[in-house]
C-alpha cells in the first residue's frame, strides 16, 4: 500500500530534519521525501498540513501486564494505547508473572504481539531467574526468543557478586544491561522521597543515597566489566552529577528518566494523591530541575514513559498502600512537548529523547525517517489540547497523576511498518 | 491546594490534622472544650444532648484502649449513639478493603467516623471518598497526625500556663515515628509559640524536621534549659530491632527524663506525656509522677476537647 502523507512538518531529529515536506510509503518503508517517485501512485493521501509528521515514538518502558497481570492490563489495551500515543515501539520490562527469564514465555509474547499487528514490543528479559537475583538467566537463548537487553525491572539485586558475573556474563556477548539503581536496604519500606514531604505527611521514606550508592556500584563493574549499561529511571540530582562524570571519562553507558519525574516532584503529593506514589519516588523540585538539565546537556540520552497500568482498587488505598506506577503511553507524547516548550527547546531536540535517542539505547535500526526506513511514523498535531480524563484513555490503567489537566499534542495518525494503525 | 478538612465556607468538615488548622479554630475547639470541662468531670450532669440521634463510628485499624475508650466517653456524653469496631489488620486480608468497609458503615447511616489506622493518609482518603454529610475525625494515621491528642495537650498547656506566644516548649523522643510530635508541632506553631525544641538523636528524627519550624537538639541539658513545657514521646520497643537504637538502657541514660535533667527546664515547667507511658525508658516514675506532671489531667481534658471536636463537627 502506497501511502502520501502530504504538507505536514517533518521532524527527523535523527537527519535534523525540519520542514514542511511530503513523505512517500509504499511497502512498508519510506521510500521518497519532498517529491514522489517516479511511477509513485498513491493508494490513501493524508493530509499533514498544520500537523507534525515524526518518527514513531520508541518507549524504553512499557509494562504491558502480560503475562500474568492480565486484570490490571491487556497486550490489547495497552498496545492501542500505544499506537494512540504515537508509540510504534516499545521494551517491554521483564516483571510479569513469570518474569520474562523463559525463552518459551519471551517468544509468547512478541508472537501475540506480532497477531496484533501494532506497536513493536521488545521484550527485556530477566538478568536472573525469577528475578531472585540469585541465578543467570539463560541471556544467549533468551536473545534468541527475542530480548533485546536485561534487567531485574524494580526487583533487587541485593548480591553485588551475582551482579558482577551478570554484567560480565552480558559482557561477554555484547548485551545490553538495563539497571535500576537502588540500594533495597536503604528503601525498604520507603514510599516517597526523604524531604520535607514525607516528614511532613509522616510517610515512610527513601533518601538519595539508596540510589546514588546502588548506582556507584554499577558505574564501578561496569567499568570492570566493560558491559553495556543502561541507567533505567534516574530520580535524583546526584545521580545525574554522577553519570554526567562517568559519560565524562569515557564510561559508555546510557540513560533515561520518567516523563513524569521530569514534570513532578514530591510537592505534588499534596493530601496523599495516591497517584503520585511511583517507583522511584518523585523527589524535590531541584532534582526534577536537575533531572531537566541532564537531559539537556545529554548525561541522560532518553525519556520513556515508565507505563503502569494499575486498577482502580489498587490505588483506592492509603498511600503508602496503593500500588506504586502510573500510566503513561498516551502522555508520553505531550509531555515530552510540555517539556520543549517549558525548557525553550526545539521540538527536533525534545523529539530526539523519545525517538533517535532510544533506538540507539535498543540497538535497533528505528527511531528516524531516512529513505530506506521502515515506515514507523507518528503524525500528530502539536496544537491540540485534550484533557486526561479516565475516558480518554485507551490505556486499562487510569491511574495518572495528570488526570483532569490539560494536554498540549494529539495524534493523529500512527503508522506502523507503512500501515495507519491508529487514526485519531 | 483545597484544605480538605474545611468547607467551602471555611467551617471545619473533618479533622484530619493539626496542619493547615486555622488558629480561629483551634481556639473555638479549646474554648469548647472549657465549656465542657464539667460536664466530662466535675458537675452532677454528665450528658448534653448535641449529638442526639447522631450515631458516631468508632473504626479503629490499629489497636488502642485508650483513646477509643476517651472517643467513646465523650460521644456518649454528648447523647451520641455509639459503635465501636476493631478491625484490627486481619480484615483487609480477608479481602475487604478499607473504603469497603466504609461503605458498609455509610449504609448503616453513620454520621461520623472516628478512625484510627496504621497507614498515614487513611482518614484523608475516607474523608475524600464519604458523602459531605459524614464528618471524619482521625484518630491517628500512620505517623502523620494524630490532631485531637495534640488539641488536648494545647487545651493543657493553656489551662497551666494561660498564653502560648511567650513559650519555649521542647518534644523529647521519637519523633521520626511518631504522628503524635508531629501534630503537636504543628498546633504549637499555629498557636504562636515562639520556641518549639525537638530533642532526640539523629535516628529518630526526621529529615528536615527543621523546616516544620522547629529547633532541634540532641543532648537533653541543652534541649531542656528554661523550657516551660516538656512533652515527652512514647518509644516504642520494636525500635530497637531496627538499628534505630542500641538499648532500651542506654536510650535512658542519653534521654530519659529524670527529676535532675528536668531541674535544667523553668522551676514551673510542666512534663506531658500522651501515654501509655514507659517508665524508666522514656521517663523515670519521680517525674511521671511528680508535682510537674500533668499527665493524668491530659486524660480528662482529652474527653472535654475531643467532645468539643465532635460537637464543632456535628452538633446541633
Amino acid at each position: 500500500m502506497n501511502i502520501h502523507i502530504k504538507n505536514g512538518r517533518v521532524i527527523d531529529p535523527k537527519n535534523q530534519i525540519d520542514a514542511v515536506q511530503d513523505v512517500f510509503i509504499g511497502s512498508g518503508r519510506v521510500i521518497a521525501l519532498g517529491s514522489a517517485p517516479a511511477g509513485f501512485v498513491a493508494d490513501r493521501v493524508i493530509d499533514a498540513s498544520g500537523l507534525v509528521v515524526a518518527p514513531g515514538l520508541i518507549d524504553l518502558a512499557a509494562r504491558l501486564r502480560e503475562p500474568g497481570y492480565e486484570y490490571r492490563a491487556t497486550l490489547e489495551s495497552e498496545l492501542d494505547a500505544a499506537v494512540a500515543g504515537g508509540i510504534t515501539a516499545l521494551a517491554c520490562p521483564p516483571d510479569t508473572d513469570p518474569a520474562l527469564d523463559e525463552p518459551g514465555l519471551v517468544e509468547m509474547l512478541k508472537h501475540r504481539a506480532m497477531m496484533l499487528n501494532q506497536s513493536r514490543v521488545y521484550p527485556v528479559g530477566a538478568l536472573t531467574t525469577a528475578l531472585k537475583g540469585a541465578e543467570l538467566t539463560e541471556m544467549a537463548e533468551l536473545v534468541d526468543a527475542g530480548c533485546v537487553a536485561f534487567s531485574q525491572a524494580d526487583a533487587p539485586l541485593t548480591d553485588t557478586r551475582v551482579l558482577l558475573r551478570a554484567m560480565q556474563y552480558a559482557a561477554t556477548f555484547g548485551y545490553g544491561v538495563w539497571l535500576r539503581p537502588q540500594d533495597s536496604f536503604l528503601a525498604k519500606n520507603g514510599v516517597a522521597h526523604d524531604g520535607e514531604v514525607a516528614t511532613r505527611l509522616g510517610l515512610p521514606a527513601i533518601p538519595v543515597c539508596a540510589e546514588t550508592i546502588a548506582l556507584s556500584t554499577m558505574l564501578q563493574l561496569a567499568r570492570e566489566t566493560g558491559a553495556r549499561l543502561h541507567i533505567c529511571r534516574l530520580s535524583s540530582a546526584e545521580s545525574v552529577e554522577l553519570v554526567r562524570a562517568a559519560k565524562r571519562q569515557g564510561l559508555a553507558l546510557t540513560c533515561d528518566v520518567s516523563a513524569n519525574h521530569v514534570h513532578l516532584s514530591d510537592r505534588d503529593i499534596g493530601f496523599f494523591d495516591s497517584n503520585c506514589h511511583l517507583v522511584p519516588p518523585l523527589r524535590s523540585l531541584r532534582d526534577r530541575d536537575a533531572l531537566r538539565a541532564g537531559l539537556l546537556d545529554g548525561s541522560i540520552d532518553a525519556i520513556c514513559s515508565d507505563h503502569t497500568p494499575v486498577d482502580d482498587d489498587a490505588k483506592l488505598l492509603p498511600f503508602a498502600e496503593a500500588e506504586a506506577g502510573a500510566t503513561g503511553l498516551e502522555l508520553l507524547l505531550p509531555l515530552t512537548l510540555k517539556w520543549a516548550e517549558q525548557a525553550r527547546l526545539s521540538l527536533s531536540d525534545a523529539l530526539a529523547k523519545v525517538t533517535a535517542e532510544p533506538a540507539r539505547i535498543l540497538g535497533q535500526n528505528g527511531g528516524h525517517l531516512s529513505v530506506g526506513a521502515v515506515a514507523d511514523v507518528c503524525v500528530f498535531d502539536p496544537a491540540s489540547y485534550w484533557k486526561v480524563e479516565a475516558a480518554a484513555l485507551k490505556s486499562q490503567g487510569k491511574n495518572t497523576p495528570f488526570l483532569g489537566l490539560e494536554m498540549q499534542g494529539r495524534v493523529r495518525y500512527t503508522l506502523v511498518d507503512g500501515q495507519v494503525v491508529y487514526q485519531g | 491546594m483545597n484544605n480538605p478538612q474545611l468547607n467551602k465556607h471555611g467551617e471545619l468538615q473533618h479533622l484530619l490534622s493539626t496542619e493547615g488548622l486555622p488558629a480561629r479554630i483551634v481556639r473555638d475547639i479549646l474554648d469548647r472544650a472549657e465549656g465542657f470541662l464539667g460536664v466530662a468531670g466535675e458537675r452532677e450532669i454528665r450528658k448534653v444532648p448535641l449529638l442526639h440521634g447522631k450515631s458516631v463510628f468508632n473504626i479503629f485499624f490499629e489497636n488502642s484502649t485508650r483513646t477509643r475508650t476517651t472517643f467513646e466517653i465523650a460521644a456518649k456524653r454528648l447523647s451520641a449513639d455509639v459503635v465501636n469496631l476493631n478491625i484490627g489488620s486481619s480484615s483487609t486480608s480477608k479481602g475487604e478493603t478499607l473504603l469497603d468497609t466504609v461503605d458498609n458503615l455509610c449504609a448503616m447511616h453513620a454520621d461520623m467516623f472516628v478512625v484510627r489506622h496504621s497507614s498515614s493518609g487513611a482518614a484523608h482518603l475516607i474523608a475524600r471518598h464519604v458523602a459531605p454529610d459524614i464528618h471524619v475525625v482521625n484518630a491517628g494515621d500512620g505517623r502523620h497526625a494524630h490532631p485531637t491528642q495534640a488539641l488536648l495537650d494545647m487545651f493543657t498547656i493553656r489551662h497551666y500556663k494561660k498564653e502560648f506566644h511567650n513559650l519555649r516548649v521542647a518534644i523529647v523522643g521519637d519523633v521520626l515515628h511518631s504522628r503524635v510530635a508531629r501534630s503537636q508541632i504543628h498546633a504549637l506553631t499555629t498557636l504562636g509559640v515562639p520556641e518549639v525544641r525537638v530533642i532526640a538523636p539523629k535516628t529518630l528524627l526526621p529529615t528536615a524536621v527543621e523546616n516544620l519550624g522547629v529547633q532541634v537538639y540532641h543532648d537533653m541539658e541543652q534541649g531542656l534549659k528554661d523550657v516551660d513545657v516538656v512533652m515527652m514521646l512514647r518509644l516504642q520497643n520494636e525500635r530497637m530491632q531496627g538499628a534505630l537504637l542500641p538499648s532500651a538502657q542506654e536510650y535512658f541514660k542519653k534521654y530519659g527524663l529524670t527529676q535532675e535533667r528536668l531541674a535544667v527546664a523553668k522551676s514551673d515547667a510542666i512534663v506531658m506525656h500522651p501515654g501509655p507511658m514507659n517508665r524508666g525508658v522514656e521517663i523515670d516514675s519521680s517525674v511521671a509522677d511528680g508535682a510537674q506532671s500533668v499527665i493524668l489531667p491530659q486524660v480528662t481534658f482529652g474527653i472535654a476537647v475531643r467532645m468539643a471536636v465532635m460537637s464543632l463537627l456535628a452538633g446541633k
